[in-house]
């Protein structure tokens, strides 16, 4: 009899531990893929997009967005896409937004990763508030930087002269041209990617990057005193800030010079410390 | 032939009905039709009623995301109607993954691949520990875990938006299932079934066995992809009542002597089945 409970035992004890096996196995297969499909912070996401850490965690991967999209600028990455899969985003050298005013990308989403409230003001989509990405200028190859004529993207932008404006400045080399050059405001620049589409260089000079990556921060360590109400930054730091200062040096002057290896703390043993 | 397709009956409407399904689907993204958008994973049903998919959503859950309310409520309307007509109902009329699985299934009948042991076999309850461990995975990596991997999805996002290189996992599947493990993916491994299976345990809907009728054929217990839920066949009269039948109506169809058919089974019979 406690043979045979012995045997079922072994048994019972065998299939959990090769269900532990095949589990373990499968799981760790699994989370190499995932790892690979987690946020990825190079891609431009539709307006009003959470973060992309939330966004992957929160689209359903319905695909309602692109569907919406009347210019099909918006795709669905496939498995063969370095994006997260079944989670839409734009190439802008392939299409650029078109910031249809009422964006019907964004109003479909059902599960709120493209945040509608993040573009309304006051009960009103406002198509301008969204920040998919930040456009910037390589200043080596911007035509206009280099000293030919060129405005593309300047006139590209739908928001030409608040996005981009361009800065006028004297041609050194020629002494009687001017150099327009294209600059970027963040404080405007939606991301759509209009400029980067229209940029005439073989490479585009001009380049939506998302805001995770070319956003800065001024942090609380550094306070621009001259414009009113720039230390409001500072409220919401934490009060108890500790100092990294370097310890007080408690040897006598004159020990401290010469013995700089310490050789005198080991034969004294630390005594005047 | 008028035979044939009586014989094939559910067969073929569940494939017109598939593909009625995709089809309408494909122009709402194609040709901008209205009556449905999204896809399996979330959807919106005449612009009104939404539809999502409980274990994407469980996942997301678990995941960290905020729920919004248009996913609960598509997700209970789809808990709603799962309770009552069975989650795996889903896996044979409207699954695209289904088609593929079962061509196999029939290839595999046909090149008598089945007929040999294997050394390699499957637990059927695998899926559950895939449930489990899609759940963890979710938790650990803030994603949705089987939807990333999710070859419904792939398959049904591949045909509204296009496939990539997501077809190849649908060709492994398609060997899979032919030359190891019979109905290896849809009978043994998909979590989606396996939380279909669980949620629409208790609907109302049953095929039901008739003992008298049974003329031993075992034609049913040949075709059937989840062989498990049709113990009682030439046994006794009973309604099938295992969480894994998919409603395919294959039993039906196949039988000669009309031994199977379709009731309304209430939850109190089914308890009373159990006991």
């Amino acid at each position: 009899m406690s043979k045979l409970n012995d045997d079922k035992r072994r048994v019972f004890l065998q299939k959990i531990v090769r269900g532990v096996g095949y589990g373990a196995f499968g799981a760790i297969v699994w989370s190499s893929y995932l790892s690979q499909s987690q946020a990825n912070n190079l891609i431009l996401r539709p307006p009003g997009a959470l973060s992309e850490k939330d966004f992957v965690s929160t689209c359903i991967r319905c695909g309602m967005c692109v569907e919406k999209c009347p210019y099909d600028v918006l795709e669905l990455s496939t498995i063969s896409d370095k994006v997260s899969i079944g989670t839409p985003y734009f190439t802008p050298r392939t299409d650029a937004c078109r910031m249809c005013p009422d964006i019907p990308c964004t109003s479909a989403c059902p599960t709120g990763a493209l945040d509608l409230p993040s573009v309304t003001t006051n009960d009103d989509l406002d198509i301008n508030r969204a920040r998919m990405g930040l456009a910037t200028i390589n200043t080596q190859t911007c035509l206009a930087y280099v000293g030919l004529q060129c405005t593309m993207c300047f006139q590209a932008c739908p928001l030409t002269g608040d996005a981009i404006f361009l800065e006028k400045e004297r041609n050194e080399r020629t002494d009687m041209h001017a150099l327009l050059k294209p600059v970027v405001n963040p404080d405007h620049c939606t991301g759509c990617g209009m400029c980067e589409h229209a940029c005439p260089t073989a490479t585009t000079s001009i380049r939506i990057l998302p805001l995770a990556v070319t956003q800065g921060d001024i942090g609380s360590h550094f306070i621009v005193g001259w414009e009113e109400g720039d230390e409001s930054r500072l409220v919401d730091t934490s009060k108890d800030v500790t100092l990294d200062r370097t310890p007080r040096n408690k040897r006598s002057a004159l020990d401290n010079v010469n013995d700089e290896d310490g050789i005198l703390d080991d034969i004294l043993g630390g005594i005047d410390k | 032939m008028s035979h044939f397709l009586y014989r094939h009956r559910f067969y073929i409407s569940r494939r017109v009905v598939q593909i009625l399904i995709l089809t309408a689907y494909f122009g709402a993204n194609a040709y901008g039709w209205t009556f449905v958008a999204g896809n399996l994973s979330s959807s919106v049903l005449f612009g009104l009623i939404p539809l999502s998919d409980p274990f994407a959503t469980l996942q997301m859950f678990f995941a960290g995301a905020v729920i919004a309310t248009d996913i609960l409520v598509g997700a209970i309307v789809v808990l709603f109607v799962y309770s009552i007509i069975g989650g795996r109902f889903f896996c044979s009329w409207v699954c695209p993954v289904n088609i593929i699985t079962e061509t196999a299934a029939a290839l595999r009948r046909r090149l008598a691949v089945q007929e040999k042991e294997h050394a390699l076999t499957f637990s059927r309850n695998i899926r559950y520990w895939v449930i489990g461990i899609s759940l963890g995975l979710s938790l650990l990596f803030s994603l949705a875990a089987f939807e990333m991997i999710s070859p419904i999805g792939i398959a049904h996002r591949g045909v509204i938006f296009g496939f990539g290189f997501g077809w190849f996992f649908l060709v492994a599947i398609f060997l899979f299932d032919l030359f190891s493990q019979k109905y290896g993916w849809c009978g043994h491994i998909c979590p989606l079934g396996g939380f279909n299976a669980l949620i629409g345990k208790y609907n109302l809907i049953k095929v039901v066995h008739d003992e008298e009728k049974c003329i031993y054929s075992l034609a049913c217990i040949k075709v059937c992809p989840e062989v498990q839920v049709l113990n009682m066949v030439g046994k006794y009269s009973a309604p099938i009542t295992g969480a894994g039948c998919i409603k395919c109506g294959r039993c039906i169809e196949v039988c000669d002597n009309d031994a199977f058919h379709i009731s309304i089974v209430s939850l109190a019979e089914q308890l009373k089945e159990r006991s």
